[in-house]
């Protein structure tokens, strides 16, 4: 209604009567915020509903499956009920290992934080190493490619007879499994260096170490975030099995713990929390790379 | 008898790979004055770019030697700049920081933090660039990227610049647009050029001097020919001058002609 007064209005002051033309100089602005708005609403629903109808029907099936009597796993609702302790405080503590998902999780985190940074500054040395120096690509790389083959899990006991305690050991084993990404990814990165910015540095004289902070290590910052990643993820893996082993407090013998308990269902919740964790952890790790490598590295 | 500011003196370069000897040139001698503009023409695969190479010190040559201004070549440095085929500017860096790396090199004993951040803006400056000096490469055209290049190499305040086939990845409005600032900086600065290029129309437009090689293996230097075209050069006018024609003509006879790329013969 309100188009049709405006236009009228500014027919009876236009010398030329003209309705049609005002009418299509008024449209415009009127038009695209709505189109704007629309254009949104069906971009954010077509983005959010194939997930949400995805996760719907899942949850669906999985209360179908499991709702009838003698059922093995709980269905959602009754892990919902059941651990409704556990999701809803996530910062109690009863003492001993019986605390708040919070506590578990940061216990975990805590422990691939150290072995992880530990396998980032060790991994990236080395890979610069073996990248620019051939003899010591011919000389590490074979023990490398036969080391990273070895599972997690396999280090433990080793490392438990070298520490004589569980929390180096399981630190022991987050470094071990994080460091062949990174050291086979940093060492790809530096040899990919284009001789182009190896030319650049020698007109310009730059001196070895200038040369090292200068132009190999930002050339590589794609190839390490890379290595960091896969390193981040499997870190992540091998914590849960590790804390398994060793006990504790942390996510891992949580849920062994559970397992023992008959606490199906905290189990479950723990596995959303663990997936949603290492997710969150990768994402972290892509994004300090896109900043890093102003933009260069893939997120 | 008065020294050459240039000289290249019996230039031979083989490369061994196995039991493959490849003598890719054999006897270069080639005199460059000061201030010169020379550019090298020759078919792909007659060694240009390995001379290029030698002069700049990133290869050394196995025979013969380079000097320039009387003392040997021996090893990169930035008295003989490269601007480089493909820009070879550092993505991680702005345009800004690309010229810094190189100033503060260079000249960071000389000149304070001041005196080098006002000598990086004049040459972004020169080259039309100042504006887009916070942009990272991957943010602006090849045309200016190449812009870019050419700021870093004349930032050094090079006795000679290398130019190895400079505008050879642009289209040719750009081409023609950084051919024409190339000649307007050469016109200010007065540097010493060498230029390598396959673009006979473009040897003629900016150079003293065309020099012509013969095809590889063991390629050599075949013809010097002098552009006698008065400076300022301006494309427009040149399109019907006859000394430019005459020129033009001369250098594709000798590539065309003289020189064909020869029908590979199976090894």
């Amino acid at each position: 209604m309100s188009i049709a007064t405006k236009a009228d209005t500014m027919s009876a002051a236009d010398p030329v009567p003209g309705a049609t033309a005002e009418i299509v100089a008024f449209r415009p602005p009127m038009r695209p915020a709505m189109d704007r708005i629309a254009a949104a609403a069906r971009h954010t629903m077509s983005v959010l509903l194939p997930p949400l109808i995805v996760i719907s029907l899942t949850l669906f099936t999985w209360q179908l499956l499991c709702s009838e009597p003698g059922a093995r796993l709980p269905p959602p609702t009754k892990v919902v009920s059941d651990a409704w302790d556990f999701i809803v405080d996530p910062f109690y503590d009863n003492g001993g290992v019986d605390k708040g998902a919070f506590w578990q999780i940061s216990k975990s985190l805590g422990r691939v934080g150290i072995g992880f940074s530990l396998a980032a500054i060790v991994g990236i040395a080395l890979g610069v190493l073996v990248g620019q120096s051939t003899w010591a690509m011919r000389g590490l790389d074979p023990i490398f490619q036969v080391l990273r083959t070895i599972p997690p899990l396999a280090w433990l006991p080793l490392s438990l007879a070298g520490f004589r305690d569980a929390q180096p050991s399981a630190i022991f084993v987050i470094f071990i499994t994080s460091i062949w990404p990174i050291i086979i990814n940093t060492s790809v990165g530096v040899r990919n260096i284009p001789q182009d910015y190896r030319n650049v540095a020698a007109v310009i004289r730059l001196s070895w170490w200038e040369v090292f902070y200068k132009i190999t290590l930002p050339a590589t910052v794609p190839y390490i975030f890379t290595g960091l990643r896969i390193g981040i993820g499997l870190s992540w893996l091998a914590i849960v099995a590790a804390e398994m082993l060793i006990g504790g407090v942390g996510i891992g013998f949580f849920i062994w713990d559970a397992w023992n308990s008959s606490r199906i269902s905290d189990i479950i919740v723990a596995l959303v929390y663990i997936g949603i964790v290492g997710f969150l952890l990768d994402k972290l790790i892509a994004t300090v790379g896109h900043f890093v490598s102003h933009g260069v590295a893939a997120q | 008898m008065n020294q050459p500011y240039l000289k290249f003196e019996q230039i031979g370069m083989s490369f061994r790979r196995g039991q493959m000897e490849t003598e890719v040139l054999r006897d270069v001698n080639l005199h460059i004055e000061q201030g010169a503009f020379v550019s090298m023409i020759g078919h792909s695969g007659c060694g240009k770019s390995t001379l290029l190479n030698i002069l700049g010190g990133l290869l050394q040559s196995t025979t013969g030697e380079v000097f320039l201004e009387g003392k040997v070549v021996d090893e990169p440095g930035p008295d003989r700049a490269i601007v480089f085929q493909n820009h070879s500017l550092l993505p991680w860096l702005t345009v800004y920081g690309n010229i810094a790396i190189a100033v503060d090199k260079v000249f960071g004993s000389r000149k304070n933090k001041a005196e080098r951040h006002d000598w990086v803006m004049h040459n972004l400056e020169l080259v039309q660039m100042a504006q887009a000096k916070d942009k990272r490469p991957h943010e602006v055209s090849g045309g200016m990227k190449q812009r870019v290049g050419i700021a870093r190499a004349l930032a050094m305040q090079p006795k000679v610049l290398l130019m190895d086939e400079p505008f050879g990845a642009l289209d040719a409005l750009t081409r023609a647009h950084l051919q024409d600032s190339v000649m307007e900086i050469h016109a200010r600065l007065g540097n010493t050029v060498l230029m390598i290029t396959h673009d006979v129309d473009e040897a003629v437009l900016l150079s003293d001097r065309v020099v012509m090689m013969t095809n590889g293996p063991a390629a050599t230097i075949g013809e010097i020919l002098a552009i006698e075209l008065p400076r300022p050069r301006r494309r427009l006018d040149l399109a019907t001058d006859p000394e430019y024609a005459r020129c033009r003509a001369a250098v594709l006879e000798f590539l065309y002609a003289r020189h064909r790329v020869p029908a590979r013969v199976a090894a």
